[in-house]
Protein backbone atom coordinates (compact mmCIF):
# COMPACT_ATOMS: atom_id res chain seq x y z
CA UNK A 1 0.00 0.00 0.00
CA UNK A 2 1.18 3.85 -0.15
CA UNK A 3 1.83 5.15 2.55
CA UNK A 4 4.22 8.19 1.08
CA UNK A 5 1.94 10.88 1.30
CA UNK A 6 -0.33 10.41 4.66
CA UNK A 7 -3.38 12.28 3.90
CA UNK A 8 -3.22 15.74 4.36
CA UNK A 9 -4.97 18.65 3.58
CA UNK A 10 -5.00 22.37 1.66
CA UNK A 11 -6.71 22.95 -0.94
CA UNK A 12 -5.03 25.03 -3.47
CA UNK A 13 -7.05 26.95 -5.54
CA UNK A 14 -6.20 27.41 -9.31
CA UNK A 15 -5.79 31.05 -9.27
CA UNK A 16 -2.92 30.81 -6.14
CA UNK A 17 -0.17 31.00 -7.75
CA UNK A 18 1.88 31.12 -4.88
CA UNK A 19 3.96 27.95 -3.94
CA UNK A 20 4.18 28.42 -0.77
CA UNK A 21 0.54 28.03 -0.30
CA UNK A 22 0.56 24.65 -1.75
CA UNK A 23 0.07 21.28 -0.32
CA UNK A 24 -1.95 18.21 -1.15
CA UNK A 25 -5.73 17.21 -1.46
CA UNK A 26 -6.24 15.30 2.30
CA UNK A 27 -8.54 12.80 0.75
CA UNK A 28 -5.84 11.94 -1.94
CA UNK A 29 -3.24 9.90 0.00
CA UNK A 30 -1.24 8.79 -3.24
CA UNK A 31 -0.11 12.57 -3.55
CA UNK A 32 2.91 12.92 -1.43
CA UNK A 33 4.50 16.33 -1.19
CA UNK A 34 7.61 14.18 -0.55
CA UNK A 35 9.11 15.15 -3.81
CA UNK A 36 8.20 18.81 -4.34
CA UNK A 37 10.54 21.64 -3.29
CA UNK A 38 8.26 23.72 -1.37
CA UNK A 39 8.63 26.33 0.60
CA UNK A 40 6.41 25.35 4.30
CA UNK A 41 6.19 28.10 7.39
CA UNK A 42 6.09 27.36 10.77
CA UNK A 43 3.52 28.29 12.99
CA UNK A 44 4.31 30.13 16.68
CA UNK A 45 3.51 26.66 18.29
CA UNK A 46 4.98 24.28 16.10
CA UNK A 47 7.74 23.07 18.57
CA UNK A 48 4.65 23.23 21.09
CA UNK A 49 2.40 20.92 18.69
CA UNK A 50 5.39 18.77 18.67
CA UNK A 51 6.20 18.36 22.17
CA UNK A 52 2.30 17.31 22.63
CA UNK A 53 3.51 14.14 20.18
CA UNK A 54 1.52 15.40 16.94
CA UNK A 55 2.10 14.27 13.76
CA UNK A 56 2.87 17.21 11.31
CA UNK A 57 1.67 17.75 7.86
CA UNK A 58 1.72 20.42 5.36
CA UNK A 59 -1.15 22.09 5.05
CA UNK A 60 -1.98 25.74 3.45
CA UNK A 61 1.74 26.15 3.64
CA UNK A 62 2.65 25.60 7.06
CA UNK A 63 3.35 22.72 8.87
CA UNK A 64 0.25 21.63 11.40
CA UNK A 65 -0.77 18.60 13.60
CA UNK A 66 -2.87 16.61 11.44
CA UNK A 67 -3.13 14.09 14.79
CA UNK A 68 -2.01 13.86 18.21
CA UNK A 69 -3.51 10.02 19.42
CA UNK A 70 -5.90 9.88 16.30
CA UNK A 71 -8.80 10.99 14.54
CA UNK A 72 -11.71 9.27 15.78
CA UNK A 73 -9.99 9.48 19.48
CA UNK A 74 -9.85 13.26 19.28
CA UNK A 75 -12.93 13.57 17.25
CA UNK A 76 -15.08 12.30 19.88
CA UNK A 77 -13.14 14.12 22.86
CA UNK A 78 -14.33 17.39 21.20
CA UNK A 79 -17.89 16.26 20.89
CA UNK A 80 -17.74 15.86 24.87
CA UNK A 81 -15.80 17.64 26.18
CA UNK A 82 -13.83 20.67 25.04
CA UNK A 83 -10.80 20.97 22.20
CA UNK A 84 -7.96 22.92 21.19
CA UNK A 85 -7.05 23.69 17.72
CA UNK A 86 -4.52 26.13 16.47
CA UNK A 87 -5.63 27.76 13.43
CA UNK A 88 -2.57 29.99 13.29
CA UNK A 89 -3.01 29.42 9.88
CA UNK A 90 -5.76 31.83 8.70
CA UNK A 91 -5.23 35.41 8.05
CA UNK A 92 -6.20 38.08 10.85
CA UNK A 93 -6.79 40.90 8.95
CA UNK A 94 -7.78 44.40 10.18
CA UNK A 95 -8.90 47.12 7.97
CA UNK A 96 -9.27 51.02 8.63
CA UNK A 97 -9.77 54.07 7.66
CA UNK A 98 -12.57 57.06 6.09
CA UNK A 99 -15.78 55.30 4.73
CA UNK A 100 -14.68 52.22 5.89
CA UNK A 101 -18.38 50.92 5.78
CA UNK A 102 -19.05 52.01 2.35
CA UNK A 103 -15.63 50.94 1.49
CA UNK A 104 -16.26 47.07 2.49
CA UNK A 105 -19.70 47.04 1.33
CA UNK A 106 -17.86 47.71 -2.08
CA UNK A 107 -16.12 44.64 -1.27
CA UNK A 108 -18.07 42.02 0.64
CA UNK A 109 -22.28 41.34 0.39
CA UNK A 110 -22.72 42.41 4.22
CA UNK A 111 -24.88 44.98 5.29
CA UNK A 112 -22.55 46.71 7.99
CA UNK A 113 -25.27 49.11 9.00
CA UNK A 114 -26.45 46.06 11.21
CA UNK A 115 -23.33 45.14 12.52
CA UNK A 116 -22.70 46.41 15.69
CA UNK A 117 -19.96 46.27 17.93
CA UNK A 118 -19.01 43.49 19.47
CA UNK A 119 -20.51 41.29 16.70
CA UNK A 120 -18.80 39.29 14.35
CA UNK A 121 -20.82 37.69 10.97
CA UNK A 122 -20.00 35.56 8.40
CA UNK A 123 -19.63 36.72 4.88
CA UNK A 124 -17.89 35.79 1.09
CA UNK A 125 -15.23 37.45 -1.09
CA UNK A 126 -16.73 36.81 -4.79
CA UNK A 127 -15.35 37.67 -8.06
CA UNK A 128 -17.35 39.74 -10.47
CA UNK A 129 -19.10 36.92 -12.22
CA UNK A 130 -20.62 35.22 -8.20
CA UNK A 131 -17.91 32.68 -7.90
CA UNK A 132 -16.50 32.64 -4.31
CA UNK A 133 -12.77 33.46 -4.03
CA UNK A 134 -12.95 32.93 0.26
CA UNK A 135 -15.71 32.55 2.80
CA UNK A 136 -14.58 34.68 6.08
CA UNK A 137 -15.65 36.26 9.17
CA UNK A 138 -16.25 40.32 9.53
CA UNK A 139 -16.16 41.53 13.40
CA UNK A 140 -16.84 45.35 14.30
CA UNK A 141 -13.98 46.65 16.44
CA UNK A 142 -14.30 50.04 18.30
CA UNK A 143 -12.22 51.69 15.00
CA UNK A 144 -11.55 49.13 12.97
CA UNK A 145 -13.07 45.78 10.88
CA UNK A 146 -11.41 42.57 11.96
CA UNK A 147 -11.55 39.70 9.12
CA UNK A 148 -10.50 36.17 9.49
CA UNK A 149 -10.18 34.08 6.32
CA UNK A 150 -9.15 30.90 5.53
CA UNK A 151 -5.04 30.32 5.22
CA UNK A 152 -4.85 29.04 2.03
CA UNK A 153 -6.34 32.25 0.49
CA UNK A 154 -5.14 34.74 2.56
CA UNK A 155 -2.54 36.19 0.00
CA UNK A 156 -5.01 36.13 -2.60
CA UNK A 157 -7.31 37.71 -0.51
CA UNK A 158 -5.15 40.51 0.83
CA UNK A 159 -4.18 40.97 -3.02
CA UNK A 160 -7.75 41.31 -3.74
CA UNK A 161 -8.87 43.49 -0.51
CA UNK A 162 -6.37 46.00 -1.59
CA UNK A 163 -6.75 45.91 -5.20
CA UNK A 164 -10.51 46.75 -5.20
CA UNK A 165 -10.44 49.25 -1.64
CA UNK A 166 -9.45 52.55 -1.92
CA UNK A 167 -6.41 53.51 -1.20
CA UNK A 168 -6.96 55.15 1.78
CA UNK A 169 -8.19 52.27 3.61
CA UNK A 170 -5.58 50.53 5.32
CA UNK A 171 -5.11 46.59 5.44
CA UNK A 172 -3.09 45.50 8.29
CA UNK A 173 -2.07 41.97 8.42
CA UNK A 174 -2.03 40.66 11.62
CA UNK A 175 1.35 38.07 11.52
CA UNK A 176 2.02 38.81 15.04
CA UNK A 177 -0.76 37.11 16.47
CA UNK A 178 -1.95 33.45 16.94
CA UNK A 179 -5.58 32.35 16.57
CA UNK A 180 -6.84 29.07 18.85
CA UNK A 181 -10.11 27.60 18.71
CA UNK A 182 -11.33 26.18 22.12
CA UNK A 183 -14.32 24.36 21.22
CA UNK A 184 -16.83 21.51 22.72
CA UNK A 185 -19.08 21.26 25.00
CA UNK A 186 -17.22 22.13 28.43
CA UNK A 187 -15.43 25.03 26.38
CA UNK A 188 -16.88 27.81 28.64
CA UNK A 189 -16.39 26.00 31.77
CA UNK A 190 -12.47 25.79 30.93
CA UNK A 191 -12.09 28.76 29.86
CA UNK A 192 -13.67 30.65 32.27
CA UNK A 193 -11.58 29.70 34.81
CA UNK A 194 -9.07 31.66 33.33
CA UNK A 195 -10.52 34.55 31.02
CA UNK A 196 -11.94 38.04 32.26
CA UNK A 197 -12.71 40.66 30.35
CA UNK A 198 -15.59 43.61 29.71
CA UNK A 199 -18.41 41.35 30.56
CA UNK A 200 -18.76 38.01 31.34
CA UNK A 201 -18.42 34.63 29.36
CA UNK A 202 -22.66 33.63 29.80
CA UNK A 203 -22.72 37.20 27.93
CA UNK A 204 -20.89 35.83 25.44
CA UNK A 205 -23.26 34.80 23.31
CA UNK A 206 -22.80 32.72 19.23
CA UNK A 207 -21.37 35.34 17.04
CA UNK A 208 -20.09 37.87 19.45
CA UNK A 209 -16.60 38.92 20.33
CA UNK A 210 -15.22 40.87 23.47
CA UNK A 211 -11.77 41.85 24.28
CA UNK A 212 -10.54 39.37 27.66
CA UNK A 213 -7.47 39.00 29.48
CA UNK A 214 -5.97 35.13 29.70
CA UNK A 215 -2.63 34.65 31.86
CA UNK A 216 -2.18 38.60 31.86
CA UNK A 217 -1.98 38.86 27.93
CA UNK A 218 -4.59 41.01 26.12
CA UNK A 219 -6.64 38.96 23.66
CA UNK A 220 -10.08 39.29 21.67
CA UNK A 221 -12.40 36.35 22.25
CA UNK A 222 -15.10 35.72 19.82
CA UNK A 223 -17.96 32.92 20.44
CA UNK A 224 -18.04 30.79 17.37
CA UNK A 225 -16.03 27.83 15.57
CA UNK A 226 -16.16 25.11 13.12
CA UNK A 227 -17.03 22.28 14.97
CA UNK A 228 -20.60 22.44 15.14
CA UNK A 229 -20.22 22.70 19.60
CA UNK A 230 -20.20 25.82 21.36
CA UNK A 231 -16.47 27.06 21.59
CA UNK A 232 -14.68 30.38 21.17
CA UNK A 233 -12.04 31.63 18.62
CA UNK A 234 -9.39 33.38 20.62
CA UNK A 235 -6.81 36.20 18.76
CA UNK A 236 -3.82 36.73 21.21
CA UNK A 237 0.40 37.49 20.72
CA UNK A 238 2.00 35.08 18.67
CA UNK A 239 4.70 35.21 21.60
CA UNK A 240 1.80 34.21 24.26
CA UNK A 241 0.74 31.50 22.66
CA UNK A 242 2.81 28.71 23.69
CA UNK A 243 1.73 29.53 27.48
CA UNK A 244 -2.02 29.46 26.75
CA UNK A 245 -2.30 26.60 25.03
CA UNK A 246 -0.17 25.02 28.11
CA UNK A 247 -2.73 26.55 30.38
CA UNK A 248 -5.79 26.09 28.80
CA UNK A 249 -4.62 22.08 27.72
CA UNK A 250 -4.01 21.77 31.79
CA UNK A 251 -7.35 21.92 32.20
CA UNK A 252 -9.08 19.01 32.61
CA UNK A 253 -11.28 19.14 30.13
CA UNK A 254 -8.94 20.09 27.15
CA UNK A 255 -6.84 18.34 24.57
CA UNK A 256 -5.28 19.72 21.73
CA UNK A 257 -7.02 18.30 18.69
CA UNK A 258 -5.74 18.02 14.93
CA UNK A 259 -6.44 19.32 11.32
CA UNK A 260 -8.37 15.65 10.81
CA UNK A 261 -10.60 15.55 13.57
CA UNK A 262 -11.25 19.44 12.58
CA UNK A 263 -12.50 18.58 8.98
CA UNK A 264 -14.23 15.26 10.58
CA UNK A 265 -16.14 17.79 12.78
CA UNK A 266 -17.35 20.62 10.13
CA UNK A 267 -18.46 17.74 7.99
CA UNK A 268 -20.74 16.44 10.59
CA UNK A 269 -21.78 19.90 11.13
CA UNK A 270 -22.51 20.61 7.48
CA UNK A 271 -20.46 23.65 7.17
CA UNK A 272 -18.41 23.80 3.78
CA UNK A 273 -14.48 23.72 3.59
CA UNK A 274 -13.22 26.11 1.25
CA UNK A 275 -11.59 24.70 -1.97
CA UNK A 276 -13.47 21.93 -1.65
CA UNK A 277 -17.27 22.86 -1.55
CA UNK A 278 -16.34 25.92 -2.55
CA UNK A 279 -14.49 27.44 -5.04
CA UNK A 280 -14.78 29.99 -7.82
CA UNK A 281 -16.79 28.04 -9.87
CA UNK A 282 -19.56 27.77 -7.26
CA UNK A 283 -22.17 30.42 -6.09
CA UNK A 284 -23.19 31.08 -2.68
CA UNK A 285 -26.60 30.48 -3.54
CA UNK A 286 -25.74 27.06 -4.91
CA UNK A 287 -24.13 26.39 -1.31
CA UNK A 288 -26.98 27.71 0.41
CA UNK A 289 -24.96 30.69 1.85
CA UNK A 290 -27.70 33.23 1.52
CA UNK A 291 -27.54 34.42 4.56
CA UNK A 292 -24.29 35.36 3.75
CA UNK A 293 -25.91 38.05 1.23
CA UNK A 294 -26.94 40.60 3.55
CA UNK A 295 -30.80 41.81 3.44
CA UNK A 296 -30.24 45.13 2.23
CA UNK A 297 -27.57 43.96 -0.58
CA UNK A 298 -30.27 41.79 -2.35
CA UNK A 299 -32.19 44.40 -3.09
CA UNK A 300 -29.68 47.43 -3.76
CA UNK A 301 -26.72 45.04 -5.23
CA UNK A 302 -23.17 47.30 -5.60
CA UNK A 303 -21.25 43.89 -4.64
CA UNK A 304 -18.64 41.69 -6.54
CA UNK A 305 -21.36 39.33 -8.55
CA UNK A 306 -24.40 40.82 -7.32
CA UNK A 307 -26.20 40.77 -10.64
CA UNK A 308 -25.96 36.99 -10.85
CA UNK A 309 -26.18 36.44 -7.28
CA UNK A 310 -29.81 38.52 -6.82
CA UNK A 311 -30.91 36.84 -10.08
CA UNK A 312 -30.18 33.27 -8.49
CA UNK A 313 -32.11 34.29 -4.59
CA UNK A 314 -34.95 35.30 -7.16
CA UNK A 315 -35.22 32.36 -9.00
CA UNK A 316 -33.03 29.64 -7.74
CA UNK A 317 -30.51 28.16 -8.98
CA UNK A 318 -30.10 24.13 -10.86
CA UNK A 319 -27.89 22.53 -8.66
CA UNK A 320 -27.68 22.42 -5.06
CA UNK A 321 -25.15 21.76 -2.27
CA UNK A 322 -26.75 18.64 0.06
CA UNK A 323 -25.83 16.15 2.65
CA UNK A 324 -25.75 12.46 2.00
CA UNK A 325 -26.10 9.25 3.74
CA UNK A 326 -25.01 6.78 2.57
CA UNK A 327 -25.53 2.97 3.14
CA UNK A 328 -23.39 0.70 4.43
CA UNK A 329 -19.96 1.41 5.55
CA UNK A 330 -17.80 2.39 2.23
CA UNK A 331 -17.06 6.17 2.07
CA UNK A 332 -17.57 8.07 -1.06
CA UNK A 333 -15.26 11.41 -1.17
CA UNK A 334 -14.39 14.13 -2.90
CA UNK A 335 -14.31 13.60 -6.32
CA UNK A 336 -16.96 11.38 -6.64
CA UNK A 337 -19.83 10.96 -8.80
CA UNK A 338 -23.70 10.79 -8.10
CA UNK A 339 -26.42 9.53 -10.30
CA UNK A 340 -30.39 9.17 -10.00
CA UNK A 341 -30.34 5.98 -12.10
CA UNK A 342 -28.30 6.12 -15.29
CA UNK A 343 -28.23 9.96 -15.51
CA UNK A 344 -24.97 11.79 -13.32
CA UNK A 345 -26.60 14.47 -11.38
CA UNK A 346 -23.53 15.51 -8.88
CA UNK A 347 -20.05 15.11 -7.24
CA UNK A 348 -19.16 14.68 -4.19
CA UNK A 349 -17.15 17.91 -2.48
CA UNK A 350 -16.52 16.52 0.94
CA UNK A 351 -16.78 12.86 2.16
CA UNK A 352 -16.18 10.88 4.97
CA UNK A 353 -16.80 8.17 7.90
CA UNK A 354 -18.83 9.86 10.63
CA UNK A 355 -17.47 8.82 13.64
CA UNK A 356 -20.11 10.85 15.61
CA UNK A 357 -23.20 9.03 13.83
CA UNK A 358 -21.11 5.53 12.60
CA UNK A 359 -21.82 5.82 9.32
CA UNK A 360 -20.50 7.45 5.79
CA UNK A 361 -22.02 10.79 4.99
CA UNK A 362 -20.87 13.26 1.89
CA UNK A 363 -21.87 16.61 0.78
CA UNK A 364 -22.64 17.35 -2.84
CA UNK A 365 -23.99 19.51 -5.34
CA UNK A 366 -26.61 17.96 -7.56
CA UNK A 367 -29.31 18.91 -9.59
CA UNK A 368 -32.02 20.82 -8.23
CA UNK A 369 -34.60 18.40 -9.20
CA UNK A 370 -32.75 15.81 -6.80
CA UNK A 371 -32.43 18.17 -4.09
CA UNK A 372 -34.94 17.56 -2.03
CA UNK A 373 -35.03 15.73 1.21
CA UNK A 374 -35.54 12.08 1.06
CA UNK A 375 -34.22 12.01 -2.07
CA UNK A 376 -32.83 8.68 -3.39
CA UNK A 377 -29.56 8.55 -5.26
CA UNK A 378 -26.52 6.59 -5.90
CA UNK A 379 -23.21 7.53 -5.63
CA UNK A 380 -20.04 6.10 -7.61
CA UNK A 381 -16.81 4.32 -5.95
CA UNK A 382 -14.33 2.16 -7.53
CA UNK A 383 -17.25 1.18 -10.46
CA UNK A 384 -20.19 0.49 -7.34
CA UNK A 385 -22.66 2.22 -7.26
CA UNK A 386 -23.44 3.12 -3.08
CA UNK A 387 -27.22 4.04 -2.17
CA UNK A 388 -27.46 7.47 -0.43
CA UNK A 389 -30.47 9.55 0.54
CA UNK A 390 -30.26 13.05 0.54
CA UNK A 391 -31.00 14.39 4.39
CA UNK A 392 -30.94 17.46 6.29
CA UNK A 393 -27.45 19.53 6.99
CA UNK A 394 -25.73 19.64 9.20
CA UNK A 395 -25.93 16.03 10.24
CA UNK A 396 -25.02 16.74 13.91
CA UNK A 397 -27.45 18.81 15.34
CA UNK A 398 -25.32 22.83 15.99
CA UNK A 399 -25.23 23.30 19.96
CA UNK A 400 -23.91 27.05 19.67
CA UNK A 401 -25.02 29.34 22.94
CA UNK A 402 -27.48 31.68 22.54
CA UNK A 403 -27.51 32.64 25.77
CA UNK A 404 -28.91 31.60 29.02
CA UNK A 405 -33.08 30.90 29.07
CA UNK B 1 5.55 -21.32 7.47
CA UNK B 2 7.62 -17.81 6.72
CA UNK B 3 6.60 -14.45 7.18
CA UNK B 4 7.36 -12.13 4.44
CA UNK B 5 6.94 -8.34 4.22
CA UNK B 6 6.78 -5.78 1.03
CA UNK B 7 8.45 -2.38 0.75
CA UNK B 8 4.67 -1.03 0.26
CA UNK B 9 3.93 -2.45 4.06
CA UNK B 10 2.00 -5.55 3.20
CA UNK B 11 2.65 -8.94 4.88
CA UNK B 12 2.22 -12.19 3.78
CA UNK B 13 2.38 -15.92 5.32
CA UNK B 14 3.37 -18.18 2.79
CA UNK B 15 2.42 -21.96 3.71
CA UNK B 16 3.53 -24.19 0.67
CA UNK B 17 0.83 -23.49 -1.67
CA UNK B 18 -1.05 -20.87 0.19
CA UNK B 19 -0.57 -17.46 1.70
CA UNK B 20 -2.30 -15.17 4.08
CA UNK B 21 -1.98 -11.58 3.18
CA UNK B 22 -2.53 -8.29 5.63
CA UNK B 23 -1.00 -4.94 5.99
CA UNK B 24 2.02 -3.94 8.48
CA UNK B 25 1.56 -2.58 12.33
CA UNK B 26 3.34 -0.22 10.73
CA UNK B 27 0.89 0.75 8.11
CA UNK B 28 -2.24 0.90 10.41
CA UNK B 29 -0.30 2.96 12.53
CA UNK B 30 0.04 5.49 9.61
CA UNK B 31 -3.62 5.06 8.33
CA UNK B 32 -5.36 5.83 11.60
CA UNK B 33 -8.48 4.60 12.68
CA UNK B 34 -9.63 2.36 9.86
CA UNK B 35 -13.69 2.23 9.16
CA UNK B 36 -13.95 -0.26 6.05
CA UNK B 37 -12.02 -2.73 4.22
CA UNK B 38 -12.65 -3.65 1.11
CA UNK B 39 -11.65 -7.01 -0.18
CA UNK B 40 -11.09 -8.66 -3.17
CA UNK B 41 -13.40 -11.47 -4.71
CA UNK B 42 -13.11 -15.16 -4.29
CA UNK B 43 -11.57 -16.61 -7.48
CA UNK B 44 -10.11 -13.38 -8.64
CA UNK B 45 -6.52 -13.49 -9.91
CA UNK B 46 -4.30 -10.82 -8.54
CA UNK B 47 -1.06 -9.58 -10.14
CA UNK B 48 2.15 -9.14 -7.89
CA UNK B 49 2.37 -5.18 -7.31
CA UNK B 50 -1.42 -4.93 -8.82
CA UNK B 51 -4.04 -3.60 -6.82
CA UNK B 52 -6.01 -6.23 -4.57
CA UNK B 53 -7.73 -4.45 -1.67
CA UNK B 54 -8.79 -1.10 -0.29
CA UNK B 55 -8.49 0.36 3.00
CA UNK B 56 -10.70 3.44 4.70
CA UNK B 57 -9.75 5.22 7.37
CA UNK B 58 -11.76 8.38 8.77
CA UNK B 59 -9.53 10.48 6.18
CA UNK B 60 -8.64 8.86 3.16
CA UNK B 61 -8.66 5.98 0.85
CA UNK B 62 -5.41 3.32 0.19
CA UNK B 63 -5.01 1.22 -2.18
CA UNK B 64 -3.43 -2.83 -0.78
CA UNK B 65 -1.03 -4.24 -3.52
CA UNK B 66 -0.96 -8.30 -4.19
CA UNK B 67 2.49 -8.83 -2.62
CA UNK B 68 2.51 -11.41 -5.42
CA UNK B 69 0.41 -13.12 -8.12
CA UNK B 70 -1.98 -16.24 -7.33
CA UNK B 71 -6.17 -16.53 -6.52
CA UNK B 72 -7.90 -15.31 -3.30
CA UNK B 73 -9.07 -18.31 -2.04
CA UNK B 74 -10.84 -16.73 0.93
CA UNK B 75 -11.45 -13.16 2.83
CA UNK B 76 -12.06 -12.72 6.45
CA UNK B 77 -15.29 -11.92 7.10
CA UNK B 78 -14.48 -10.43 10.57
CA UNK B 79 -13.31 -6.89 9.13
CA UNK B 80 -16.92 -6.58 7.48
CA UNK B 81 -18.70 -5.89 11.05
CA UNK B 82 -14.97 -4.68 12.61
CA UNK B 83 -13.21 -3.61 10.33
CA UNK B 84 -10.80 -1.81 13.18
CA UNK B 85 -9.29 -5.24 13.82
CA UNK B 86 -6.72 -4.11 11.58
CA UNK B 87 -5.67 -1.44 14.02
CA UNK B 88 -6.10 -3.59 16.80
CA UNK B 89 -4.45 -6.74 15.69
CA UNK B 90 -2.98 -6.32 11.79
CA UNK B 91 -0.75 -8.96 12.15
CA UNK B 92 -3.00 -11.85 13.21
CA UNK B 93 -6.89 -11.30 13.36
CA UNK B 94 -6.87 -8.85 10.92
CA UNK B 95 -5.58 -10.48 8.07
CA UNK B 96 -7.51 -9.42 4.79
CA UNK B 97 -7.39 -12.42 2.70
CA UNK B 98 -5.79 -16.53 1.54
CA UNK B 99 -4.26 -16.62 -2.16
CA UNK B 100 -2.34 -19.49 -4.10
CA UNK B 101 1.01 -18.75 -4.07
CA UNK B 102 1.18 -19.00 -8.06
CA UNK B 103 5.11 -18.37 -8.40
CA UNK B 104 7.23 -19.01 -5.57
CA UNK B 105 10.03 -16.92 -7.38
CA UNK B 106 8.33 -13.69 -6.64
CA UNK B 107 8.86 -14.32 -2.87
CA UNK B 108 12.39 -13.02 -3.54
CA UNK B 109 13.20 -9.81 -2.77
CA UNK B 110 10.64 -9.81 -0.38
CA UNK B 111 12.16 -8.80 3.17
CA UNK B 112 12.60 -11.10 5.93
CA UNK B 113 11.19 -9.58 9.79
CA UNK B 114 14.50 -7.98 10.72
CA UNK B 115 14.74 -6.16 7.06
CA UNK B 116 11.22 -4.93 7.14
CA UNK B 117 11.92 -3.24 10.66
CA UNK B 118 14.97 -1.38 9.37
CA UNK B 119 13.10 -0.43 6.28
CA UNK B 120 10.66 1.22 9.00
CA UNK B 121 13.30 2.30 10.86
CA UNK B 122 14.80 4.80 7.64
CA UNK B 123 11.41 6.27 7.00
Amino acid sequence: MKLSGFPTEGAVPRFNPKPAESGTVMSDIDTGTDDEVIEVGTLPLDAWHRAQGARMVPFAGYHMPIQYEGIVAEHEWTRTSVGLFDVSHMGQLLLSGPDLDAAVEGVLPIDLSTLKLGQQRYSLLLDDEGGVLDDLMVSRWPEHLYLVVNGATKWDDIGHLREHLPDEITLNHLEDRALLALQGPKAADALARHATGEYSLSDLTFMKFGRFTLAGHEVTIARAGYTGEDGFEISLPADAAEEIATLLCGEPEVKPIGLGARDSLRLEAGLPLYGHDLSPETSPIEAGLVFGINKRRRTEGGYPGAERINREIAEGTARKWVGLRLEGRMPAREGAEVFAGDTRVGTVTSGGFSPSLGYPIAMAYVAAEHAATGTALEIEVRNKRLAATVVQAPFVPHRYYRGSK
Amino acid sequence: MARYFTDEHEWIDVDGDNATVGITDYAQGQLGDIVFVELPATGTMLEKGGDAAVVESVKAASDVYAPISGEVMETNDALEDDPALVNTSPEEDGWFFKMTVGDKGELEGLMDAKAYKAFCDEL
